[in-house]
């Protein structure tokens, strides 16, 4: 055994092959090389040339748009004239897809980009009046400049609304998906295929559904607690699922630890499970919170419309900013349509902000921690292992003076 | 548990009173905190579910008044006036599909293009922020999206349209014609249209889509992938050889899932679209309808009977996204692309 072993080792030893003969170049691994460069900068000078000429003298073609479609298309072309002088078709081919997969990525990234910024960008003009965020719409009517009246009433609503949704949605959801990872079973099952289901409830069905239950045989008037009961139904299925995905991720080997130590369910649920994938679930309630703000269809059946500051939600309409965006915009007035600007802009804002705050606590898997609590948890086990050493102190002598006490 | 351990592990039966203790049974007793929990999660799973069916039933019973007054019909037809007995879903269901078909079309090549660059060609920082910019698009609000639609769109979208029924009018739904078959060309034939609304409610999925494909593609096995590459693949040989057949489902899953979240958008339609009750095949014309803008439209003046007519409106547009969406996600969890991490 030990022959063969030595055997093999000594003569499949790697040799560097001799340098002669044909080696080419040393081929640069990391960055492009000058050829493609020339290539990409070549196709797209060439192709705006062209096209150019096309446009201006050689055919009738006229409009922007068009200009730029003709101009990508002949930078492709020229492309792949280009590269097929120095590669075969495999690499005429993946140079070919990169750049489509470039420009999908491009195109999405500018639409999206362009969409949120036109908000932003034509928002400002009503956005830096102070009066916007202090004043409610009371007083101020469709003529009034933008120096009048504010969305401190959409605001307030939208606040109040979420709350209310979040109260009912955050325990409710957390537990219902704990419920379904941590106890399990065949009802837990039907809970899952129920919430999966309910993930494709149209949110105007939800806002319907409010209005109907709620709003016609029960209170009998749109107020901003059914536009929360709305919101929670629409809200609660996406939260769940999230928080679901999120626990099924704490690895299987921390539970059986827990459960070896000697903790009952509970504990393991309570002392392991939740701190474990804390930052996730903290992450699926912001993404929920995000996605159950700006949605404008349930409310728009349930909270109605009000131009006045309200603290109540259960009396009285009481309107949220998407809504307040929609209401701005249906009218023809150049001012109203700069405050639905400004108002979708601060919907925007704040979108963004959750967003942030979601990314800054969650956005690592659950059992990795950051810095901080690196720190922390290093501390704390220092600290366990003082405690013990302290209590083990008197202990360990005693073995040596046992005797002399007792003789 | 016939298996005497004691016999085994003691030598004798005589040590029985000199402190080993008696054998313990295996049966679990809970604890009262363990009882309590167990209680709680099954009553918060009780809730959930409970809120959710109520939901669905709710919209069963009511709108049973109105499918009983609509029969199978209701399906087929086109007018909407629950007063007079004629009401269906025909026309705003062909539009529902429609704008969520153009929505497909303009999501689907940009969704799978920049799901393949982030999770082939784009490496390091940049690929991580990008990550977070297509996550944080999907929770842009809808009403951005519409305000984009009718205050930018509709107006730069128009010279598209009309070249586009120019060019290719020999297919009938791009063609643009009044009722007597006579081409239209002004301005106006092509604003508030399904297409307009269609690439709206695109951008809107492209998105969620794109991560759902992302996550799939990303998942490919590094083995395959390395392998196809030291066959001497270059990287689009192995995107096609590895990643997309191992992506398909995921890539499916993603779109149908986009495809849901389409057909129930209400307030960017809503905006863009001027409705009309009766199938519009030319796309690039004037007017359109949809489930759920119709509900819109429609909920304020509404009677008991005319709510019963649109909650079952409701019921079905539900029903087909329910369809689509279970559809979707039996996709992705056949596909390869479910591997987890357990330990």
């Amino acid at each position: 055994m030990t022959e063969t072993l030595v055997h093999t080792t000594s003569r499949g030893r790697t040799r560097t092959p001799l340098p002669e003969g044909e080696i080419g170049e040393r081929r640069i691994l990391r960055r492009a090389t000058f050829a493609e460069r020339f290539d990409l900068l070549g196709a797209a000078a060439a192709a705006l040339a062209t096209s150019s000429l096309l446009f201006g003298w050689l055919a009738p073609l006229t409009g922007v748009v068009g200009w730029v479609v003709v101009s990508y298309l002949l930078f492709i072309g020229f492309y792949v004239l280009l590269t097929s002088f120095l590669g075969d078709r495999q690499a005429i081919a993946d140079r070919v897809a990169t750049v489509l997969l470039v420009s999908a990525g491009t195109l999405l990234f500018g639409a999206l980009v362009f969409v949120v910024l036109f908000a932003l960008l034509r928002g400002r003009e009503a956005f830096w009046h102070l009066n916007f965020f202090t004043q409610s719409m009371e007083f101020a009517g469709p003529l009034d400049p933008l120096t009048e009246g504010g969305i401190i009433h959409a605001i307030v609503g939208t606040l109040i609304q979420i709350s209310i949704a979040l109260a009912i949605t955050i325990p409710l959801g957390i537990a219902t998906a704990v419920f379904l990872n941590e106890v399990g079973g065949r009802f837990a099952r039907f809970v899952r295929t129920i919430v999966d289901a309910m993930t494709a409830l149209p949110s105007i069905v939800a806002g319907l559904f409010v209005y109907a239950a709620v709003i016609q045989l029960i209170t009998h008037q749109r107020s901003g607690f059914a536009a929360a009961l709305a919101i929670t139904v629409m809200m609660l299925p996406i939260v769940v699922r999230a928080s679901d995905v999120v626990l099924r991720l704490v690895p299987g080997n921390l539970r059986e630890a827990s459960y070896a130590l000697g903790a009952g369910r509970w504990r393991t649920v309570w002392g392991v499970v939740l701190p474990t994938a804390r930052s996730g679930l903290v992450t699926a309630v912001i993404l929920g919170t995000a996605r159950g703000i700006g949605e404008t269809s349930p409310v728009l059946l349930t909270s109605g419309v009000t131009a006045v500051l309200t603290f109540n939600p259960f009396q009285g309409p009481m309107i949220s900013l998407p809504l307040q965006v929609f209401d701005f915009v249906r009218s023809p007035e150049p001012t109203m349509i700069a405050r639905g600007f400004g108002t979708a802009a601060v919907l925007l804002i704040l979108v963004l902000a959750l967003f942030v705050l979601a990314r800054v606590i969650g956005g690592r898997p659950p059992g990795q921690l950051s810095a901080g609590q690196q720190r922390r948890s290093h501390a704390a086990s220092l600290r366990d292992a003082m405690r013990i050493s302290r209590r083990e102190a008197p202990l360990a002598p005693a073995p040596a003076s046992a005797p002399k006490e007792n003789p | 548990m016939t298996i005497d351990v004691r016999g085994t592990v003691r030598p004798a039966d005589t040590q029985q009173d000199d402190g080993v203790p008696e054998r313990r049974t295996l049966r679990p007793r809970a604890s009262l905190a363990d009882a309590v929990f167990r209680r709680t999660a099954f009553a918060a799973g009780g809730i959930t579910v409970a809120i959710m069916l109520a939901v669905g039933l709710f919209l069963a019973l009511r709108s049973a008044d109105a499918l009983r007054v609509a029969g199978p019909g209701f399906l087929t037809e086109q007018q909407w006036s629950p007063e007079t007995g004629r009401f269906g879903v025909g026309a705003v269901l062909f539009g529902t599909v429609s704008i969520g078909v153009v929505a497909l079309v303009t999501a689907f090549p940009l969704a799978l293009g920049t799901a393949l660059l982030l999770s082939e060609v784009v490496r390091g920082r940049l690929r991580g922020i990008l990550v977070s910019l297509v996550d944080l698009m999907a929770a842009v609000p809808s009403i951005v999206f519409g305000l984009w639609g009718v205050f930018f769109l509709q107006d730069n979208v128009i010279p598209v349209a009309r070249w586009i029924s120019t060019y290719f009018d020999w297919i009938p739904i791009f063609r643009v014609s009044d009722d007597s078959g006579a081409t239209l060309t002004d301005d106006s034939a092509f604003t508030s249209s399904a297409f307009i609304a269609g690439i709206v409610v695109g951008l809107m999925i492209v998105p969620t889509m794109t991560s759902v494909m992302r996550e799939a593609f990303s998942q490919a096995p590094v083995g395959e992938r390395e392998g196809a590459l030291a066959l001497g693949a270059t990287r689009w040989g192995m995107i096609r050889t590895v990643v997309l057949p191992f992506g398909r489902g995921g890539a499916i899953g993603g779109t149908m899932l986009g495809l849901g979240r389409a057909l129930g958008e209400t307030i960017a339609v809503y905006m863009i679209i001027s409705p009309v009750f009766s199938i519009n095949w030319e796309v690039l014309k004037s007017g359109s309808n949809s489930v759920s803008a119709l509900i819109a439209l429609r909920y304020g003046e509404a009677s008991d009977f005319a709510l019963s007519a649109l909650m079952a409106a409701g019921l079905v547009l539900f029903l087909l996204t329910l369809v689509i969406n279970f559809t979707a996600s039996s996709i992705v969890a056949r596909s390869r692309s479910g591997a987890q991490s357990e330990g």
